[in-house]
């Protein structure tokens, strides 16, 4: 009796262990975006998403950061998505069996661990300087493609295994090529999965500064991208430079971009919730 | 799947006839210098009123960061918070570029404690030295060291990073060798962090730009440096008559021979040197004197003329 007791008291103190560990990542969280909104909140208003960088705290804005940013953000989106797709139908359907496989499969692991300055290294010898394509939205794009890829290759493969296997024996049994199993298949009923991994991938991206300092991304554009080829800045970075500026309103600047920044990372994980969600009821 | 395909091709195709553009674009390229970065800024944004067409974009790789770039041709102007090195200075002319060497602001370096911090109101050179100097490491770390009426505590340092050019003018100052200091000490390259650390440490000691002394004397003391001619503390005043020495130094640009064909980028730098000394004040440092302005006018007239008479 007594033991059992104890064994239960035991229970009750790592339950609320367990809780306090549980809310204490929660409540910094917390306590940040609270002090941030506090800061920042009155300071973002029309002009401050449509106005220039400027000398002035109270004149500066962020449109060109948030513009280069959503540029950054489509052009990520278009050289990852295919290539990680591609790559993990490549290792999941095709490869499965060979050394070949699982010796990649090591490096893609690894690969997840690279810090992402070393990205921003091969992005500036590769992209930047042999391939000639400038401090541009372009060589940006692919630099933050590369540091993703690991993460989409591994989502999508993990979405893919995640298909009944009677849906693919069922293809399979009807005649069908590893192909048109594949693409007929396998990928429509994986996509929300796919979605969900590339949208958590890509608000990753968009919080990443080192890599884009690296290449040359500018602190002071006065215009918004016009084409792939055309310089950038991102919100990171004009938040960086605020936070590192002397006058006090600068601080409040930095705390509205964070605002801003923050939305946007909440916006793209909420549509990933929502795919994942109905892909799930989807597949029931 | 077909939508992939389509996706490859436009981003294909939107990068290949997007190439055209940097031939023939106008615009004017600046890095360098995070120190300098908010005079070019607001040069930029001001000089945007008289040539709203010319698209001036501005990095902050750094001072020597900024200067790789331009001895590789790949920028029209560098900011720099202190003069080129003679490896810099090689590299350039090796790849064929010759340039010139503007002097646009000057920055005072402070010198700064705690508010509570009652024993101390000026530091000699010396003084500055023996606790800086690279030899200090593991041997100088309490106040009395320095000083024996000081009182016996720990002596925590706070200063910038070593890739800043701030840290390779103090260490060139007060140590006689660039970028020889002792490495046990806190560093940021954002002077802010600094200010935090000094603001929340009775016994700690930095330096920084004036300016972050400016915004956060409610809770910063400022401490007078004595080079050879008695106190002095950084001011305005001080730092641009040069008296305030030899922690008040002067900010350059650099310009590139070769993007003189662009006669924007000449109109830009005359255009600098012109309203830099109305500017300066909203970002925080000590323009030159006018005189010196037209020192450096006349400098960039004859560059440009020396330039024009090579063609």
């Amino acid at each position: 009796m007594n033991n059992i007791r104890k064994n239960r008291i035991k229970d009750q103190v790592f339950k609320f262990w367990g809780i306090a560990c549980t809310f204490l990542g929660l409540i910094l969280l917390m306590i940040f975006i609270g002090s941030i909104i506090v800061d920042g909140v009155q300071r973002i208003d029309w002009s401050f998403i449509t106005s220039l960088p400027s000398r002035k705290a109270e004149r500066a804005g962020i449109y060109t950061a948030l513009m280069g940013s959503v540029w950054i953000l489509i052009f990520t989106t278009i050289i990852a998505l295919p290539l990680g797709i591609a790559a993990a139908i490549y290792l999941e359907e095709y490869a499965k069996e060979s050394k070949l496989a699982s010796l990649l499969e090591v490096n893609i692991s690894n690969l997840a661990g690279v810090p992402s300055i070393i990205y921003g290294l091969l992005g500036l010898e590769v992209f930047v300087r042999i391939m000639e394509m400038g401090a541009s939205v372009l060589a940006g794009s692919f630099t933050l493609a590369l540091l993703i890829l690991p993460i989409v290759i591994v989502s999508t493969r993990e979405s893919i295994k995640a298909v009944p296997k009677s849906i693919r024996d069922a293809s399979f049994a009807l005649g069908a090529s590893k192909w048109q199993t594949v693409s007929q298949q396998l990928l429509p009923a994986s996509f929300g999965g796919i979605l969900t991994g590339i949208i958590l991938a890509l608000s990753r991206a968009v919080g990443e500064t080192a890599p884009l300092i690296v290449i040359g991304a500018l602190a002071y554009v006065p215009f918004a991208p016009e084409s792939p080829m055309d310089e950038f800045s991102v919100l990171p970075i004009q938040i960086f430079n605020w936070i590192s500026r002397p006058q006090h309103g600068f601080e409040t600047n930095a705390a509205a971009a964070i605002i801003v920044l923050l939305l946007i990372t909440f916006i793209m994980n909420g549509i990933a919730v929502y795919f994942r969600n109905r892909w799930q009821s989807k597949l029931k | 799947m077909k939508k992939f395909i389509l996706l490859t091709a436009i981003s294909v195709s939107l990068a290949s006839c997007g190439n055209q553009k940097n031939e023939n674009s106008s615009g004017i390229s600046i890095d360098g210098s995070s120190t300098v970065y908010p005079v070019t800024e607001a040069i930029a944004e001001e000089y945007r009123t008289v040539a709203p067409d010319t698209d001036v974009t501005i990095g902050v790789s750094g001072t020597g960061g900024g200067f790789q770039k331009f001895g590789r041709g790949e920028v029209a102007i560098t900011n720099a918070s202190r003069p080129i090195k003679e490896d810099e200075r090689a590299i350039a002319e090796e790849n064929g570029i010759s340039f010139v060497e503007l002097e646009v602001a000057y920055d005072g370096l402070a010198v700064i404690v705690h508010p509570e911090n009652d024993w101390v109101s000026c530091f000699t050179v010396d003084q500055l030295k023996r606790i800086w100097e690279p030899s200090a490491q593991g041997n100088i770390k309490r106040w009395n060291q320095i000083d024996p009426t000081w009182p016996d505590e720990e002596i925590r340092l706070y200063g910038p990073g070593v890739a800043s050019g701030t840290f390779d003018y103090f260490t060139e100052a007060i140590v006689g060798t660039s970028g020889s200091s002792r490495g046990d000490y806190t560093a940021s390259e954002d002077d802010n962090v600094l200010v935090q650390g000094v603001s929340g440490d009775k016994y700690g000691l930095g330096f920084f730009g004036l300016a972050y002394y400016e915004e956060n004397s409610d809770k910063l003391k400022m401490v007078a440096v004595d080079g050879g001619e008695g106190c002095i503390e950084p001011s305005a005043q001080t730092v641009s008559d040069g008296s305030y020495a030899p922690l008040s130094r002067p900010l350059y640009i650099y310009v590139n021979s070769s993007s003189l064909d662009n006669p924007e980028v000449i109109d830009f730098v005359n255009f600098y040197l012109t309203e830099a000394s109305d500017l300066l004040d909203d970002v925080g440092y000590v323009p030159l004197t006018d005189e010196e302005y037209e020192r450096e006018q006349a400098k960039f007239a004859a560059f440009v003329e020396q330039k024009a008479n090579q063609q």
